[in-house]
């Protein structure tokens, strides 16, 4: 219901040593009605140009603190409200590539009352460096 | 005078608030300035810190309303029991949830919970006792593609008889009422590809009130419907047309409703929910409750044009007005029988 917002492509930025990025980040809020628990966040599969990251390169932070996907499986106390940007992390070697890039983010998240996972999608341009 | 009352649900301004254009309190003075007074809250949506709710913040929350004249109709709860990935929340940890929920009601002086609909009777039954100790009727949803008289709707009825309860009932969302195929939903698709003799078999097949299985099978197979034309045509599984005369019959167990719509065109006319036989049921069987404006045509529009979710509202509570009135023309007024 709110794909179109997912990604906030003026967010994106390098992390790591200026020289030397070792990945990037970005802003993105929950494509969903209302706020959710971590453990029902599934995957946050982030691409560039159509290249998919592995689950491993994404860490998450919705405000407290720094959590891979891993470990938001079990973040039972832990909430992304309705409406509030969080922060991906995604390693990369080098940072975001430089020149016009699609910048891609599939949500997949546990909603409890449907019989399958929902699944939100953006894809926004992003011309970086 | 018909003992309807008007009120929105702020899941009608999900687009402005999301984007944060709109606060919660900008919602609740838009609802008041339509005399729309009764707010229906989604605790999960509006309150940021929830569960964590303190005394200051219902306080606040109670203040605030009252500041604009207003009130609060119902709570929408959630039930995660696919909380953990592991396995599914336990009979007793899925009683717990719904009790912190009712306690939560409760707390901002809220006597209508509505449950979702995939909730199981008997928890509800287990949550019973606690419903009329903290005196908050528990209704579950009645949401396309279920209607009144579907079998697992009837097993909370029967629940509610069983245990001879007032708190445990139903609640009924207005989309079971899709008489016509919503133009909006239609055009959205044709956006993403679909044919219009396509889109328009698909029109004609739902106003005939054909079963969707038959005309979902001539889309995807026998015209070889593409991707966008398939969708379109599987959003008739879930979008049945529901008899609205069966409000009568279930008037004691609901005491709001939620008015789901999608779009109101200028005329203030709903073109494709049965409003009109809704309203006119429950002004002649005497129904007393709210009807709560749930607007969900964003999704179908953000793509071409900017949502504004207070015109649209603003339009379905001049429709009340005007059937309410009409209504109450017709069966004058005299008492229910």
């Amino acid at each position: 219901m709110f794909d179109k917002y997912i990604i906030d492509p003026a967010t994106v930025r390098n992390t790591g040593p200026q020289d030397a990025p070792d990945g990037f980040a970005f802003e993105t809020r929950l494509g969903y009605y209302r706020g959710l628990t971590l453990s029902m966040v599934e995957e946050l599969n982030v691409g560039i140009d159509g290249e998919v990251f592995p689950r491993d390169a994404i860490s998450f932070d919705e405000g407290g603190g720094l959590l891979t996907l891993d470990q938001m499986e079990t973040a039972y106390d832990r909430r992304w409200a309705f409406g509030a940007p969080a922060t991906i992390f995604v390693k990369c070697a080098g940072g975001f590539p430089k020149g016009g890039h699609t910048l891609s983010l599939q949500q997949k998240l546990r909603i409890s009352y449907m019989p399958f996972p929902s699944f939100n999608n953006d894809e926004k341009q992003v011309s970086f460096g | 005078m018909s003992k309807i009352k008007r009120g929105v649900s702020l899941y009608s301004f999900q687009e402005e608030m999301f984007l944060g254009q709109m606060t919660v309190e900008d919602c609740v003075a838009f609802a008041a300035s339509i005399g729309a007074t009764g707010i229906e809250i989604l605790p999960e949506q509006n309150m940021p810190t929830f569960p964590n709710i303190s005394d200051a913040q219902v306080d606040e929350w109670m203040a605030m309303v009252a500041r604009h004249g207003c009130h609060f109709t119902a709570y929408d709860m959630f039930l995660d029991t696919k909380l953990r990935k592991d396995r599914l929340m336990s009979d007793d940890e899925q009683v717990e949830s719904i009790v912190r929920d009712l306690k939560l009601c409760n707390r901002l002086g809220i006597k209508n919970m509505r449950v979702l609909v995939f909730v199981r009777p008997d928890i509800l039954g287990r949550c019973v006792p606690y419903a009329e100790e903290l005196d908050v009727h528990m209704g579950v949803e009645v949401h396309a593609p279920w209607h009144i008289e579907h079998a697992w709707i009837l097993r909370t009825i029967e629940e509610a008889d069983r245990l001879g309860t007032k708190h445990l009932g139903i609640l009924p969302d207005m989309g079971i009422f899709l008489k016509h195929y919503p133009p909006v939903w239609r055009a959205r698709f044709e956006r993403q590809g679909a044919r219009p003799e396509i889109t328009q078999f698909i029109v004609d097949s739902h106003e005939a009130k054909i079963m969707a299985e038959y005309t979902i099978f001539e889309v995807a197979v026998k015209m070889q419907g593409n991707k966008a034309e398939v969708a379109m045509a599987e959003t008739l599984r879930h979008n049945p047309y529901a008899n609205p005369k069966r409000l009568a019959d279930y008037a004691p167990y609901f005491r709001h409703i939620q008015a789901k719509f999608y779009e109101m065109n200028e005329d203030c006319i709903d073109p494709s929910l049965a409003y009109e036989e809704a309203i006119d049921t429950l002004v002649k069987c005497g129904w007393e409750g709210t009807l709560s404006s749930e607007y969900e045509g964003n999704r179908w529009i953000q793509d071409v044009s900017e949502v504004d979710s207070r015109e649209q509202v603003r339009r379905q509570h001049v429709m009340f007005d005007r059937l309410i009135a009409q209504a109450q023309t017709k069966y004058g007024t005299k008492e229910p029988a």
